[in-house]
């Protein structure tokens, strides 16, 4: 029986208090960010009653970047400075990114540097820096419509994304001073949102067609747990692709063959979206084309035209969808529900395609836009503690092999995909050369056998073990993944112990210095007090640490502590509680530290426990079986 | 400190080091232990908790992996044992063994350019699928019996279910 505690005077916290958690959808097209209030998750709108805010960033000489409507109208008029789809760029190199060709109407700066910057008013740009300004945006109304500072955000990535572009993803939440909760598949949010976890049981699949992206994902729910059985895609394929199609056959029907210029191709590619967008309703409109001498061309698209346009693109999401069912061990007519995620999905033709393949009608009832930011908040809120009680459990896999080149240019997988996440796993490697003292580590995820097809992660030199004969090292190779999907690799020679550890940063990615150059730089620009903005954050910060650790001893304190630990981690809380009413930043960092520290044996009991609790029900069950 | 993250795969169940692993109570542990530990559940935990939740969560994923397939099963109790099973270093294989891969290998060559190949892959998975039902009730036989000589047939089992476990995958492709 636990003694009743009292806290020391001004140390209360009150226990019910929400933290203030978000969702964010981070699309290619449009973002979204949701919030659960009153037990009703929602997207939040801004002032002028907008949800969607379009992920567009229009750069400006001497001011700061507008986002979303503003820079959508500035689009048409400073193509160059106005960036759009940024997600497609998002932990991608220089080389990749000529592949995508003239779908990316901007100047790339011609650096030395494998990432790629953009030539705006206000200087280069990464796509990591054009994100987080997006992320800055819906931070900002999400902040102004809850009235206070985030604990902290769930956003969400397609399935299909690689590790980089996780942690590009990630990078920029962090420039935005977003403190990630967990980086949430899109899929998966969507089968939250429509609530299928109160279903009994089940198999279900998520198609969704966004802007730039296909993701499809079979999940199985049992009892409360979500697990991702499989998942496929593609991460160039997408409603952009369509109305590309739609532009370039309006352009040829108007007798045009060279390509537009940048702005009549940004008008084109409008009128083509707004065409389509029609013809989900009406059977034909007109369509018109400026031409470069100022003349017009006047036709009409008809929806069997539009049909023809797309089919070739909607059958290609076909493909993966039979290797997602493939690769889970299920047959299309083994599917409970379907679920529609994306703009794309509200075009009637996909909806048929879809209906056909799964032969039963897809799930439409929740806004296509909105679904997969609803689910996000609904997570969010879990995650920031706001609903201990909930029984729902979410278990995500690796979207691609993970592995590390071997002799003659191959791939030796570590991780297969869709292992569920987090995962560890290790092998051992050896030698190639007598005398040998150094090992090239290079990480590679795809599902080639060739190093060349698979996509490169990192590179990393295990050296300084003794030179042997070829063959007699044991290099013990660790891979981990985190429930986010971000990857560190550890090498290891087991008879030195000569250690590297390494947490995945792709070439092309940010490095930690650069993110936090970036940092400093933002805060030199902004106009707000950021000295007291980063203090605010930390206290943030000790508070959910304070909270966590309170909540911990409440709960398990007398169990699991003698007297003196007990004491020892009172003291840490206290230190910690008096930094954070002080204003020196260093001083809360140092204390919460120390707190981490005091209890670590605390944890390591704790978890302990709870292993046992899971496992004993059912020693329990096998008496009685 | 840290007693579970040096815990062997069964432990982490707290199942019996054994080949006879039951598929359901299995899951069910596993599906315990996740609610238990999952990242999800310590996300606004203290630092140290969320780094042991994690480390342990992935530990019971790979265990799962690891235990619910049969040839990974026995591979890694053959490793407890201090048996490895050197499929990448030793190539040496029981002659009429492979002799019998090749005669299945040339039916998949076979059914690869028929134009109706669904028979003949149906009929190639059953021989597959009969040949490694054999060989994982002698391997059961082998891990009761606690010798030298059960332990090398193990061993041997183990390495030409490998083999049958990459063959039925690749008919799986075709089909």
């Amino acid at each position: 029986m636990a003694l009743l505690q009292i806290s020391e005077p001004g140390q209360s916290t009150a226990p019910h208090e929400r933290r203030l958690a978000v969702g964010i959808d981070l699309g290619t097209t449009n973002s979204l960010v949701a919030t659960v209030r009153s037990g009703i998750a929602d997207t939040l709108p801004d002032k002028q009653g907008r949800h969607l805010l379009p992920s567009v960033v229009h750069y400006r000489q001497d001011a700061e970047p507008e986002v979303g409507d503003a820079a959508l109208e500035a689009a048409a008029d400073d193509p160059l400075n106005t960036i759009a789809s940024v997600k497609r760029l998002m932990g991608r190199g220089v080389e990749d990114i000529k592949r995508l060709g003239n779908l990316l109407p901007y100047e790339f700066s011609p650096g030395a540097s494998a990432m790629p910057r953009i030539n705006t008013a206000a200087g280069e740009r990464s796509p990591v820096e054009v994100s987080a300004e997006i992320l800055k945006s819906l931070k900002h109304r999400a902040e102004a419509t809850l009235g206070d500072m985030l604990t902290g955000a769930v956003i969400t990535v397609p399935a299909y994304f690689d590790d980089a572009q996780r942690q590009a993803t990630k990078d920029a939440a962090r420039l935005a001073g977003m403190n990630v909760l967990r980086l949430l598949n899109e899929p998966t949010a969507a089968a939250v949102a429509y609530g299928l976890d109160r279903a009994a049981e089940g198999v279900f699949a998520i198609y969704d067609l966004g802007g730039g992206t296909f993701d499809i994902s079979i999940l199985r729910l049992n009892r409360g747990v979500f697990e991702v059985l499989a998942t496929a895609g593609d991460s160039a394929l997408g409603g952009d692709d369509m109305d590309h199609a739609i532009a370039d056959w309006m352009w040829r029907a108007a007798g045009m063959n060279e390509h537009a210029d940048h702005k009549l191709q940004r008008r084109l590619l409008r009128d083509a979206r707004a065409a389509k967008q029609a013809l989900t309703d009406a059977q034909s409109v007109p369509v018109q084309v400026l031409r470069p001498d100022g003349s017009f061309w006047h036709g009409t698209l008809a929806r069997t035209t539009l049909e023809q346009l797309v089919d070739p693109l909607i059958d290609r999401t076909i493909a993966p969808t039979r290797r997602a069912l493939k690769d889970a061990g299920l047959k299309a007519h083994d599917i409970q529900e379907v679920v529609m995620v994306g703009g794309a999905t509200r075009m009637p033709r996909v909806r048929e395609k879809v209906e056909t393949f799964f032969a039963r009608t897809p799930l439409t009832s929740i806004d296509p836009d909105k679904v997969v930011a609803i689910g996000a908040a609904i997570q969010a809120d879990i995650l920031a503690g706001n609903k201990p009680d909930n029984e729902m459990l979410l278990l995500d896999v690796t979207p691609l092999s993970l592995g590390l080149e071997i002799m003659g240019g191959m791939v030796e997988k570590i991780i297969p995909r869709n292992s569920t996440i987090p995962t560890v796993r290790a092998q051992e490697f050896t030698t190639y050369k007598d005398g040998q003292t150094a090992l090239l580590i290079h990480v590679l995820q795809g599902e080639r056998e060739l190093v060349s097809d698979c996509r490169s992660l990192a590179r990393f030199e295990l050296r300084g073990f003794p030179p042997m004969v070829a063959g007699a090292a044991r290099i013990r190779v660790t891979f981990q993944v985190d429930a986010d999907g971000l990857l560190s690799v550890a090498a290891r020679e087991q008879g030195t112990g000569v250690e590297a550890t390494i947490v995945v940063k792709p070439s092309y990615g940010l490095t930690d210095s650069e993110i936090e150059q970036m940092l400093r730089d933002s805060i030199t620009h902004a106009g707000e007090d950021n000295e007291a903005r980063n203090l605010r954050e930390q206290q943030v910060d000790a508070d959910r640490i304070l909270e966590a650790v309170r909540t911990a001893l409440n709960a398990d304190g007398d169990k699991y502590l003698d007297r003196d630990e007990h004491a020892a981690i009172d003291t840490a809380l206290a230190a910690l509680h008096s930094a954070r009413a002080g204003t020196d930043v260093a001083a809360i960092k140092q204390a919460a530290a120390v707190v981490d520290q005091v209890t670590q044996a605390f944890a390591t009991r704790r978890m302990d426990a709870s292993v046992r609790t899971a496992l004993a029900g059912h020693r329990l069950e096998e008496f009685k079986g | 400190m840290q007693a579970d993250l040096g815990k062997n795969y069964f432990e982490l169940f707290n199942l019996p080091v054994s080949f006879d692993v039951d598929p359901v109570e299995l899951a069910t542990r596993y599906r315990e232990l996740q609610r238990r530990i999952h990242p999800d559940r310590y996300a606004s935990a203290s630092e140290p908790e969320r780094r042991l939740s994690l480390q342990l969560t992935a530990q019971v994923n790979a265990a799962l992996q690891t235990l619910k397939d049969p040839v990974a099963r026995a591979r890694y109790l053959l490793g407890l044992q201090g048996v490895d099973t050197g499929e990448d270093t030793d190539t040496a294989m029981d002659k009429a063994f492979l002799m019998e891969q090749m005669e299945l290998r040339e039916g998949l060559t076979k059914a690869r350019q028929e134009t109706d190949r669904q028979p003949h892959l149906a009929d190639l998975r059953q021989q597959v699928d009969e040949q490694f039902e054999s060989r994982s009730a002698l391997l059961r036989t082998c891990f009761s019996t606690h010798s030298e000589s059960a332990l090398r047939q193990a061993r041997n089992l183990v390495r030409e279910m490998q083999f049958l476990q990459k063959l039925a995958h690749e008919v799986e492709e075709l089909e």
